[in-house]
């Protein structure tokens, strides 16, 4: 029933193609010619397959966001604008929640930005992996959100880490405006809330997050940044929380690595 | 209408101005062998913190929806089992879904 390549994905084959298709634009590779050069096509397979299923998530996500800003009072174009020139989700649902709430659009700004605030941290494993220069930057400044910097961050060499990263980044606009569009058009017609949909947020930055848990040090700045999240939250303003925990990695980096360094390196 | 696309606007260019001013720090700054380790953490400490005010962050007060709790700890043993990410994101939408379901 499952396939099982290297990363052992389980998906039933029909879907599994249907989500390779839906991602041919970003992807070269093909099934047949991973048997020749098993190591690189095959991770660049597995990459694709996990970057589809970010997509599909991105998808559904946006129909809950697109609904929501709908919902709000945002109109078709602005919440399109929101997911296709903001294109960072959490900002999104930020600004929509405080204006949709009463807040001021002072705040609603505020909280937008204290959120997007993450997406400049990630900058620096990013430029890394990257190593873009002139207009490239630019250009790939517009696709460093968590999905691309977690599914970046995440491969050993940097090579698999830049096809990651455009790969889960364009697949995750693509299908994020669009779920944004299709979701502003139902608008009120749809309940995200019984389709479970509250639920696909936290459980895909978990899984962004899992791979990432394997390092000793990774688990203790989880664990204190779970505290530090936690304890803001009645504290601190929207997006403060995160940032926050932003302190416990830079604090946790700038320790010196103990006996063995090299489990600390990617 | 204009303060709401004005809003929208200059939120949508600020988030991107953070993008790229994080993309643009000095190339002797990222070859640091702590700026690279901080790098390597910075993701793990904000997914964290995203999960736990997905989970717990009502607007500044503290929630628990345990049919969430119950989709995020079915993708969570879906994960404990090697799924990938689409795999978690179905099985967390699905058990949510019927948990509020069944329990309405």
């Amino acid at each position: 029933m499952s396939l099982r390549i290297i990363l052992a994905i389980g998906l039933p084959a029909t879907l599994r193609n249907v989500l390779l298709v839906s991602t041919a634009t970003t992807s070269s590779s093909r099934t047949g010619a991973a048997a020749t050069r098993p190591a690189p096509l095959a991770a660049r397979a597995a990459i694709t397959r996990a970057a589809a299923g970010i997509g599909l998530y991105a998808g559904a996500f946006g129909i809950t966001f697109g609904a929501l800003a709908a919902r709000s009072g945002f109109s078709l174009t602005q919440a399109v604008a929101l997911s296709a020139v903001m294109y960072t989700g959490a900002s999104q649902f930020a600004l929509v929640g405080v204006l949709a709430a009463g807040g001021s659009h002072l705040a609603g700004l505020s909280a937008a930005l204290l959120l997007g605030l993450r997406n400049a941290f990630y900058g620096v494993p990013v430029t890394r992996i990257l190593r873009p220069r002139g207009w490239r930057r630019m250009w790939a400044a517009h696709f460093v959100v968590d999905e691309s910097t977690a599914m970046a961050v995440a491969q050993p060499a940097p090579r698999a880490g830049r096809y990651a990263f455009w790969a889960t980044g364009i697949t995750l606009y693509a299908l994020w405006t669009l779920g944004t569009f299709a979701g502003a058009l139902i608008g009120s017609g749809i309940d995200t809330s019984a389709l479970g949909l509250d639920a696909a947020a936290p459980a895909i930055f978990l899984a962004l997050l899992w791979p990432q848990l394997s390092r000793e040090r990774a688990r203790a700045v989880a664990l204190g940044a779970a505290v530090v999240a936690l304890g803001l939250i009645p504290l601190a303003p929207a997006g403060l929380p995160i940032i926050a925990a932003a302190a416990v990695a830079i604090l946790a980096g700038l320790l010196p690595a103990r006996r063995r360094p090299e489990t600390e390196s990617q | 209408m204009i303060t709401v696309w004005a809003t929208v606007l200059v939120a949508s260019l600020g988030c991107y101005g953070l993008k790229l001013a994080g993309v643009s720090l000095p190339g002797p700054l990222l070859k640091h062998p702590r700026v690279q380790r901080t790098a390597g953490l910075l993701p793990v400490a904000m997914l964290t913190a995203l999960v736990v005010t997905d989970l717990f962050d009502a607007n500044g007060r503290y929630t628990a929806d345990w049919h969430t709790f119950a989709g995020v700890g079915a993708g969570a043993v879906a994960l404990r089992f090697g799924r990938s990410p689409v795999v978690v994101f179905l099985v967390a939408i699905a058990t949510t879904a019927v948990t509020r379901l069944v329990t309405l």
